[in-house]
């Protein structure tokens, strides 16, 4: 005998919403140890916030930073020729720009970022226009220049559409080689030598150079570690535990001192190409690994499936464990890319002078040595801020590539 | 080569022999099929069908004896190796699609790539196929976004892209949930009775009693019994089919 079974009607979940009242009453001052552990911890945390506070609108050493921003941007790039980083920047960006246009996504995120800091430094420059200003296009100018560059380049990639694919895309791919020769001269432009550069553009050049350099040689070797040929197989677990055990700065000092040494009729090779050199071989190394834990996460019955289509061995990675492989590991592949960025301070023991080295020569300056405790803390906050700003950009970045897979998923 | 009289066999199989360390995992294992044929392997697990039927497109390697797929031996060369892999489809139990791509780019990948196909043609070959196995208003979604029954119709679909003369199925129902079954076998009936060659290993007795022509049991590494449905189900030979049978029906 079949019995009915009753059947409720679908209704909504209870509301778990609670007032901010009730919130802190239940999570912060439940009893009375969690009211005086609260009371104390506030009390802490707003001494600390106010004595900052009031510091940063005391301190004297702030002009140290702002007055030197030339020396801290590019160093000692001499001053007739700084159109060149702009103009190289404003390239830059404009591709930035029309890629938003283009792609948003990413790209427009980035680039709205962008435009926004352009337009707090341009408004922040013409507002204490007794900053000293070296350039022939006055700094306060230029970046609204870039926030129109940037919004600009959008509004005309949205109308030109997708026709400016391909165009884009290989100029992104000569902007690097075009960003060099803008800084570096020849082809009719005067030269000027790497050694004159430095400050933040000496720490961008190095970890773009070090980023986009170290992802192929990474993936190379990765797929190499896991070869079934063993004298690339052995070739490549030699070159990556070797490079492993030995920290950066050794990797630098022997770009700087013993490499010369092997090259015939002492033949001197560029400091900073040694530096990017040292620093793309380092990062590959650790690069590699990370990559062949993406390989190793992908189950065999994807190989399989691919081969038995018909596709052949180099298709399978190219078009399916690779790009499975990479996506797994894009958050560790961007910790190291902001890793990257950070270590590239390092090559100031080389005697190259990178953001981190323009911040010391201007902290050692005579000028302040009146200034009451010394200017380092002002500066060097400046310098950390500016190093915020682009490793926040990276981790946001990831954080879009992470939401976008995961979309996918479901 | 290829064409030939429908009467040769479009597989031979003679005395394969495969090991996995001492383990011997294939013994003397022969086997013909003719064009157009469905044959249905059966046996205990551990017994070397899908070991078997993955031999036929070189997923596993065998040792010794003779592998003929439509013409080509299977050797060591990989261009054997890769001309018969085109012609012989396969479905996996974990459907193996790739995930990060859609089901319809999961369908015209390997046409583009392996067969030269433009991708215009390859995409309206696979909406047709997608039609066929029922699921063509999922073409966007990702293998993750749909049920286990609608990616196993995806991973028939892509296989049949190729346009293979020959479809293995390595238990194809078995990580399925009972509810979906159903609709990968209607699937497999369908193509069974369009004339493609299939070698299905499979546990779904009615499916081998439906649409077999032969019906194949192995046990331990060989080739026990052979025959159609009818001698199968109703008059087994061998004290072992007769235990296995009694089991799972």
């Amino acid at each position: 005998m079949a019995t009915e079974v009753s059947r409720p009607t679908s209704r909504r979940a209870p509301r778990q919403q609670i007032g901010l009242i009730e919130w802190l009453r239940k999570n912060l001052f439940s009893t009375w140890y969690n009211v005086i552990i609260t009371v104390v911890l506030l009390y802490i945390v707003a001494q600390t916030v106010i004595s900052f506070v009031s510091w940063v609108v005391t301190a004297p050493g702030w002009p140290a930073a702002f007055t030197n921003i030339k020396l801290l941007l590019t160093w000692t790039y001499p001053v007739d020729q700084l159109w060149r980083p702009q103009a190289a920047m404003a390239l830059v960006l404009l591709l930035l720009g029309l890629s938003s246009g283009l792609w948003g996504g990413i790209a427009r995120m980035v680039a709205w970022g962008a435009a926004a800091i352009s337009v707090v430094i341009g408004l922040a420059a013409f507002t204490f226009p007794d900053l000293p200003d070296q350039t022939s296009l006055p700094g306060w100018l230029f970046m609204f220049l870039c926030a129109v560059l940037l919004a600009g380049g959008d509004l005309l990639a949205r109308r030109l559409g997708q026709k400016l694919r391909w165009p884009l895309i290989v100029a992104w791919l000569l902007s690097y080689p075009a960003v060099i020769l803008i800084l570096r001269g020849g082809l009719g432009l005067p030269v000027v030598e790497t050694k004159l550069w430095g400050g933040l553009m000496l720490t961008l050049i190095l970890a773009i150079s070090g980023i986009v350099l170290s992802f192929p040689l990474g993936v190379l070797l990765a797929l190499g570690r896991r070869s079934s040929l063993p004298v690339i197989r052995t070739f490549c677990v030699l070159y990556i535990e070797l490079i492993r055990g030995v920290p950066l700065v050794t990797v630098l000092f022997m770009g700087a001192l013993l490499l010369p040494l092997f090259l015939p009729g002492g033949e001197s090779i560029d400091a900073l190409v040694r530096a990017t050199i040292a620093v793309t071989l380092f990062s590959a190394a650790y690069l590699a690994e990370n990559v062949r834990g993406g390989l190793q996460a992908i189950p065999k019955g994807q190989v399989e499936a691919a081969r038995a289509l018909g596709l052949n061995v180099f298709q399978t990675t190219l078009l399916i464990t690779l790009p499975q492989a990479l996506r797994a590991v894009v958050p560790v592949l961007v910790g190291q890319f902001i890793a990257l960025f950070k270590d590239t301070s390092l090559v100031v023991i080389i005697g190259l002078v990178d953001l981190l080295g323009a911040a010391q020569n201007i902290v050692g300056q005579p000028q302040w040595l009146g200034t009451p405790g010394g200017v380092w803390r002002e500066t060097f906050l400046v310098i950390a801020a500016i190093y915020w700003v682009f490793s926040f950009t990276m981790s946001r970045i990831s954080k879009r590539i992470e939401d976008q897979i995961a979309r996918s998923r479901h | 080569m290829s064409g030939n009289s429908s009467n040769e066999p479009i597989i031979i199989c003679e005395n394969v022999n495969k090991w996995y360390g001492n383990f011997h995992a294939l013994k003397d294992v022969s086997l013909r099929v003719k064009r157009g044929e469905v044959v249905v392997i059966c046996g205990p697990s551990g017994s070397g069908k899908s070991t078997f039927i993955r031999t036929i497109n070189r997923l596993e390697e065998h040792q010794e004896g003779r592998i003929i797929v439509d013409g080509i031996e299977m050797t060591s060369d990989i261009r054997n190796i890769d001309a018969i892999r085109r012609e012989v489809g396969m479905v996996f139990q974990q459907f193996n699609l790739f995930p990060h791509l859609t089901v319809l780019q999961n369908i015209t990948l390997a046409p583009i790539w392996v067969r030269k196909k433009t991708r215009k043609e390859a995409e309206a070959k696979a909406f047709e196929l997608l039609e066929r196995v029922g699921i063509r208003e999922q073409a966007h979604k990702y293998p993750g976004q749909l049920s286990g029954g609608q990616q196993q119709r995806v991973a028939i679909a892509r296989a049949l892209a190729m346009e293979p003369r020959i479809m293995l199925f390595d238990e194809p129902t078995s990580a399925l949930d009972p509810e979906m079954v159903k609709e990968v076998l209607d699937v497999m009936k369908t193509l069974a009775r369009s004339g493609m060659t299939m070698l299905c290993v499979t546990h779904e007795m009615g499916f081998a009693r439906e649409v077999a022509d032969r019906i194949v049991f192995m046990d331990q590494g060989q080739i026990v019994e052979e025959g159609t449905p009818d001698q199968f189900f109703s008059n087994p030979r061998n004290e072992r089919t007769r235990l296995f049978l009694s089991q799972i029906l």
